[in-house]
Formats: structure tokens, sequence, C-alpha cells
């Protein structure tokens, strides 16, 4: 009836998962009380869960970002605090079992639900409105999107408490993952999250990529499109090429241990090489499609904020797709040890060199950009700069790890874990945080606090060295990475230093939550409120239309003329906004459930199918058909806005620009 | 706050611009050819994985999958059939193609079947070799596929039942779909070129 599931998989006997579920419930609950008690339960469903309105997507995705990043980091914390503590004989409060359990989720986690939602959600917010159109391609696959994803990051989280996560690292490795050194759950737990939320990102890269073809506002041709939007493209397309790549590979992982297949086991013909060689096929693209939004969130950033164009449009735009093409032929790089051969090894050494040549000519076009600009030292600011400078570093261990013969010195020690997370928190996480407080007055109306914006931001950078920088160390002293205990005096200092990066980290973090607290609090104060829609004096189109923008983006939509369509209206003396008085129906999606339900059921298969519970596994398979077929049959899906409704919106904000005027 | 409106009004406000949708599906199905071309580099590097169990040449029965592949090729032309049909917006018998395409769908995927529980029972399932796991996993993908494709059939066939036009919306599914069996006959071809047939000769 319960397939493999009994009692005893319920860690009651673990004091630190008890503790997690009693908090976790605990807040849980409040949230609940809290929506219930305010009675918010309708505004939630027909307002958010059911929304197809893509900043609304997008705006949940970063907070299911921001819950995952938390998750993510305890899990990280602890493993420093583990190693700061399990030496000379000390084992640490994490036993090996648990240990293991805590470093692949925090590897999956942060990947695939903090660092892929947090993009999702930027690009959602962005993406459209950057381009003068009223919604994505596919409102409706949209919110299917994000329903995927957030329930596989239940799924996983599901994993703490009921029965175990993967020990077998964010990648899954076989033989290690195969059923018979894994015969637990925790690696189909960590199939299905990742099977199930790539379902999600497919969807939104196709959507995307349509969205961008076919959806610009007239007259904004490729080479007048935003840097953002270049970057969303070719993420996009790196999305399309490389996630069907890696639902084969955990496929066949899957059908292993389900079906007692021989892709990668080590008897009946299997070859756990192929599995390297298939995983990261679509690995090494991830980190582009991870990197490629925030090169160009820092695009967009510098540019306003060095009251300047960007230096050298073209050449990002031709940087950015040659960093498309080549991230396709670099793969081999993580796995020189396996025995490829010298030529094999040359070519992705050389391959992976040679990347570095159009990422460094991204870092020179924003140094020439701010260079002779009137730079504006805004918290956001920070936060371009700091990458710069941390990127460079982890870029050039990058190269130094591109070469065969000092990977082979290097492989599997901390020093590839300080140079990942030197590339991914000094650029990844640093654009996007960035990205957050630029484009946070857009999504909301109002500004982050900059007080505490700054606090963050140097919390963040000096935590990252001293949390990363002995990482580089300690590879070189030969500690290897996923190391439980040891004995071995000289990295026990360091390990002390990077233990307390982490804590400043944790401040770091602490910080942007009392931001988000602070500004949320002071939204009304005349300072913080962006009535105008344009809070930096920008250059792109989205700062053309109200903060937060009306749900259908555009009464009117524009005309572009030129790059930085906005900074030319503006130059110019266009109002695009002033067409008025004419306005048209506007064609809108209604809202649907169907995401949320498809979403749901897809969570009760993924649960079903990790336990072995075949009848539940079909319920949800059958429930998802349903549900696709219901809503193919429905043809109430779309409405028009009247033209009434248009103009008294926008007379609305006409009067909040006035307003804004005169109080200046 | 919003009013609708009859689908005449909506209409005549219409801007004038293609759907994304035909767009959008031929995107996805760049990316399911990705799978199958995975699925295949795979097949590629298990063919000769035998474990000591049967070869291609020892299990495949190439009579049955020439009728398999005869039943797969004939169903995208009556599919083909029904497109034009629907194009002269002849409803009667697009539906009367598009059955005519299910049940030739069906029986190739009854034959597909048959063969899959023939070498199962003579213990040749795709836990004996890595060949053979290679080679149930693409050709059983496939077969997935074709499932799919069947049920949305299905689908589709209910749903433009007592219609007298065609809407832009069921155009596109019928389109999208249509790209869908045009696409797995082409997969076909390349699994029985590249199982098949190279593994007898």
């Amino acid at each position: 009836m319960l397939g493999k599931l009994s009692w005893s998989d319920i860690p009651i006997d673990v004091p630190i998962l008890v503790g997690t579920f009693a908090g976790a419930a605990i807040a849980g609950l409040a949230v609940l009380g809290l929506i219930t008690y305010y009675g918010k339960w309708g505004y939630l469903w027909k307002e958010w869960l059911t929304s197809v309105d893509h900043k609304r997507l997008g705006v949940m995705y970063i907070v299911l970002a921001l819950v995952a990043l938390f998750r993510g980091f305890a899990d990280a914390i602890m493993m420093r605090s583990q190693l700061a503590l399990a030496y000379a004989g000390n084992p640490g409060y994490l036993p090996p079992h648990h240990y293991d359990q805590i470093f692949s989720a925090h590897g999956t986690i942060m990947i695939f639900f903090m660092a892929m939602a947090f993009m999702t959600g930027l690009m959602n917010v962005i993406v459209p409105l950057q381009i003068g159109a009223r919604d994505v391609a596919f409102p409706f696959l949209n919110s299917l999107s994000f329903w995927m994803t957030t329930i596989s990051f239940v799924l996983i989280n599901v994993s703490l408490f009921i029965g175990e996560f993967s020990q077998c690292g964010w990648l899954a490795y076989p033989p290690l993952s195969e059923q018979q050194f894994s015969p637990g759950v925790g690696v189909d737990y960590y199939i299905w999250a990742v099977q199930l939320s790539g379902v999600g990102t497919l969807l939104t890269g196709v959507n995307f990529f349509t969205t961008i073809v076919k959806m610009r506002a007239p007259g904004m041709t490729f080479m007048k499109m935003p840097v953002f939007t270049w970057t969303i493209f070719c993420t996009s397309v790196l999305i399309m090429l490389s996630f069907p790549i890696l639902t084969v590979a955990l496929g066949l992982l899957g059908l292993d241990r389900y079906l007692g297949m021989h892709f990668f086991t080590n008897d009946g013909g299997g070859n756990q090489m192929l599995y390297l060689s298939v995983i990261w096929g679509w690995g090494h693209p991830e980190v582009y499609i991870l990197v490629l939004p925030a090169f160009g969130a820092f695009s967009e950033i510098t540019q306003t904020f060095s009251r300047k164009p960007l230096f050298g449009y073209n050449t990002m735009v031709y940087a950015t797709c040659s960093i498309m093409v080549l991230s396709m032929v670099v793969w081999l790089h993580h796995f020189f040890t396996m025995g490829a051969g010298a030529n094999v090894n040359t070519f992705f050494g050389i391959m992976t060199m040679i990347i570095a040549i159009p990422t460094g000519v991204k870092i020179f076009n924003w140094l020439f950009t701010m260079y002779k600009g009137r730079v504006e030292f805004h918290a956001t600011m920070y936060w371009v700069i700091g990458f710069m400078i941390t990127f460079t570093i982890g870029g050039m261990t990058g190269v130094m790890l591109a070469i065969p013969a000092a990977d082979f010195v290097l492989h599997n020690s901390l020093f590839v874990i300080a140079h990942f997370h030197n590339v991914i928190i000094g650029g990844v996480y640093f654009g996007y945080v960035a990205a957050m407080n630029f484009w946070f007055p857009k999504a909301f109306g109002f500004k982050l606090n900059e007080a505490w914006g700054k606090r963050a931001f140097w919390l963040w950078f000096v935590g990252f060295y001293f949390a990363f920088m002995p990482l580089y160390v300690l590879g070189f002293e030969g500690m290897t990475r996923r190391m439980n205990h040891y004995d071995n005096p000289e990295w026990y200092p360091w390990l002390l230093v990077a233990e307390a990066g982490a804590v400043m980290i944790a401040l770091g973090i602490v910080c942007q939550l009392t931001q988000l607290y602070v500004s949320i609090r002071d939204r009304n104060l005349a300072e913080n409120r962006d009535l105008t829609g344009d809070p930096w004096n920008a250059r792109t189109l989205e700062w053309s239309t109200s903060s937060p923008p009306p749900f259908y983006n555009f009464a009117v939509v524009p005309v572009v003329h030129d790059l930085d369509a906005f900074a030319h209206d503006k130059e110019a003396g266009i109002d695009t906004r002033a067409a008025g008085s004419n306005y048209q129906p506007i064609h809108m999606p209604k809202n649907t459930a169907a995401g949320f339900f498809i979403g749901m059921f897809s969570l009760i298969l993924g649960f079903a199918a990790v336990w072995w519970i075949w009848w539940l596994a079909a319920v949800g398979l059958i429930g998802v058909i349903a549900t696709v077929i219901a809503r193919s049959s429905n043809n109430d899906v779309d409405y028009y806005v009247p033209a009434s409704e248009v103009a008294r919106i926008e007379n609305e904000h006409t009067r909040n620009l006035l307003a804004a005027q005169a109080a200046e | 706050m919003a009013h609708d409106i009859t689908a005449d009004a909506a209409h005549a406000h219409e801007e004038h611009h293609e759907s994304p949708v035909v767009f959008g599906f031929w995107l996805y199905l760049m990316t399911d050819c990705i799978i199958f071309g995975t699925l295949f580099a795979v097949f590629a590097v298990m063919r000769n994985q035998f474990a000591g169990g049967p070869t291609g040449k020892d299990i495949f029965d190439l009579n049955g999958v020439g009728i398999e592949t005869a039943l797969l090729l004939l169903s995208s032309i009556t599919y083909g059939f029904g497109m034009i049909s629907a194009h002269q917006n002849k409803l009667g018998a697009l539906r009367g193609w598009l059955g005519v395409t299910f049940i030739l769908g069906l029986g190739f995927l009854f034959m597909e079947l048959r063969e899959f529980s023939h070498m199962i029972a003579e213990g040749n399932g795709p836990d004996r070799s890595a060949f053979l796991s290679a080679f149930f996993t693409l050709v059983g993908t496939h077969g997935l596929h074709v499932t799919c494709g069947l049920l949305w059939m299905a689908v589709l066939i209910v749903q433009t039942g007592g219609k007298t036009v065609l809407s832009e919306r069921m155009t596109n599914k019928l389109t999208c779909l249509s790209l869908f069996w045009h696409f797995l006959d082409i997969v076909w071809i390349c699994v029985f070129t590249f199982v098949y047939l190279m593994s007898v000769i």
C-alpha cells in the first residue's frame, strides 16, 4: 500500500532534523495563520497563485529563490562548522551519513532552486517590459514552469523529514548513485526533483526564446535589443540545447535504479564515464545559463549609473553569442583525469581558455563604460564593482584549471570548490542581487534601502574572501572536497578562517533581509516612492511605463527608433505615453489554476515514484494528463481589457507623474 | 473589471500577427530532437556491450520491424490527407483521416509491444545487457512519444466533433500534432536504420 515507506523512515532520532522540522512547521503555520487572519486566501489565490502575469510569476520565482538561498546557506554553514570542529580525533557534530546528504543538498538546491529560480524570476520581471511586450508568448506555460520548479523544491525539502536525501554529491555520479551502493531513496528524491524542475526550465527556455523572437516592439531589431534581453536570448538557447541532455542523463540513471538496466553499472557492460560525459554536456552550458543573465544585468546597471551608453554594445552582443557557442564545447574539462588521452584533453583545455577571451571583452567593456562616466556609487554599483574584482580572480583560477596538467593535481580538491564559488558567488549571485536592487522599484514602486544594501554588500564581499580564499590554499595543500573530518594540523587554521567568512556571509544575508524589511516599512516615504517609473534615469523600455507597471505593461505599444529606446525618446523629447486619450482594448490572457494543479499532481507523482507507491503515482500521472486535457478543452482563456479601463489606469498614472513633478 | 466581449468584436480588434504557437512547438520539437540525439549517442556507445548476452542479429525480427515501419510511414501520409481536409474545412473527412491515422499508430504500437514482450519473455529484457538497455530505452522512448501522440490525436478527434468551422486555435493544434507525428516518423527512420539494420548486417 505504501511501497517502501514505513514509520522508520521518519528521522525522529536526528535532533537537527526534528528541530528543523519544528522550526519549519511553526514558521509555516504562522504564515498560514497570518494569511487566514487577514483574510488574504482569496487574494492570494486569484491574484498570485493562479496568475499568468509574468511580473507576478517573476516575483514569486524570486521569493522561491530567497527561500532556497536560506535552505542552501543553512547547509553551507553547517558544513563549514563541521570542518571547523572535526579535527584531530573530534568527529564533529555531523556523522558522514548526514554530512554527505548536506553537501549533496547544498549543491542541488543552490544551483537548481536558488540560482535558476532567481534567474528565471529576473527574466520574467524584466524581459517582456524591456522589449515592449504585454506578456510572454505562452503565459499559461509560464505559470506551469513556475509550479514545476516550486513543487520540485518542495519535494527536495520533503526528503529532509521523510526518508533521506542523496549522498552522492550534486551530480550523483554512478556507480555510487546506483541501487547497488545507494539502495535508499535519497538518489530517487534527487532524480525526481531535478527532472520535474527540468520540465519547468525547458518550457521557460522555449517560452522566452519565442517571446524575444516574436514579440519585440515594432522597430526593435536584434541589434537594437537591450543587452539584458540578448543575454536571456542566449540563455534560452542554451536551456533548449542542454536541458534535454540532463533529462536523458538522469532518465538513464533512473532506469538503472528502477528497472535494473545497465547504463552506468559496474556489471552488464555499463559505463560510468558515459554518465560524466552526458551530464556535463548539460552541466557546463548550465554555468553559462546562470552567468550570462548576470552579465546582462551588469551591463544595464553599469551604463545607467555611469550616465553613459554602454561601451561597445556590438562587441558585448558578439561576446555573449561567442560564449553561448563555446560553452557547448568545453564540458570535458570537468573530467580531464578520466583518461580520454592527451589530444582530447588538449582540445578541451584550449577551448576552455578561449572562452575567457569574450568574457574578458565584457570586463573591459564595463570598465570603459565607467571610464570618464559620471559613476554614481549607488548600492547597486557596489555589487557590480565587487563582481568585477571577484569574478576576474575566479576567471583566472578557471584558466589555471583549464590546463590539463594542472588539473591532474588540483582535481577533486578544495581548489575546485574555491574556483566555482568564486565565479558563482562573485558572478552569478552578486549579479542577481545587483539586478534585484536595480529592478526592485520597477516591480514594486518603491526603492530598496541603500544603507542596508551597502552593509549587505560589504559583509558578503569580505565574507566571500574569508570563506573561499583559504580553500584555494587548502586545495594546494591537498585537502580533497567532501571530506567529513581530518587530522592534518596545517589545514585547521585555514578552515577556521573559512568558518569566520561563512559567519560574515550569514550576517550579509541578515542585512539583506533587514533591507527588505526596512524598505517595505518605509515604502510610503517620499524619497522611496517611485512615482515616475524611472527612478534611475535609465535607458531601456521597462522604465518608460509606471512602477509597478499596469498588468498590461504598455497602454500603447512603444515604437523603437534606436538602441536604448527610452533614452532616445527622452533625448528626442518623445513622450511615448502621450499617445494618450485614444486607447484601444487590450487582449490579455486569463488567470488559470491549471498550472497549479499540474504542479500538485506532479508532486504526487514524484513523491509516489520515490517511494514505489505505484497506485499513487498512477493517480498523479492521470491527474496531470486530465488537467492538460481539461486546459486544452477550455476555450475561455483570454479577454479584452476595455479602452475605458485602460484610460482610467493611465490617467491615474499621469496624475502620479504630475504630483511627482510638482514635488520636485 | 474587464468585460468579455463577443468573439466577432474581439476579432475586429485583433492585431494581425501570427500566433507563436507553431513556432514555439517547433522549438520544443528541436529540444525533443536533442533527447533522441543523446539517446542515439548512448546507443552508439553501448551497441557492442552485450555482456555475454544476445546480439542484435540474434534477436531482431526484421519482418516485424518492416511492417511496423510501413504502418508508421503510412500513418504520416494519412495524417497529411487529414490536414488537407482541414485546410478545405471538410471536418468529417478530417476526423475520418485522423481515425485512420490513429488505428495505424495503434497497430505500430501493438507490434512494438509484442516485440518487446517477446524479447522479455525469452530473457532478453532491458536488464540483460547494456546493449539491450540502450535498445529498449531508445525504441521505448519513441514508443512513448507515439503513445502521447495517439492520446493527443484522440483528444483532437473529440474536440473537433460537432464543429463546422475550425478555430485558429484548433488549426494550430492540428498543425502541431502534424509536426509531432512527422517528426516521430523521421526519428523512426533513424531507429530503423541505425538500430535494426546496422545491428543485423
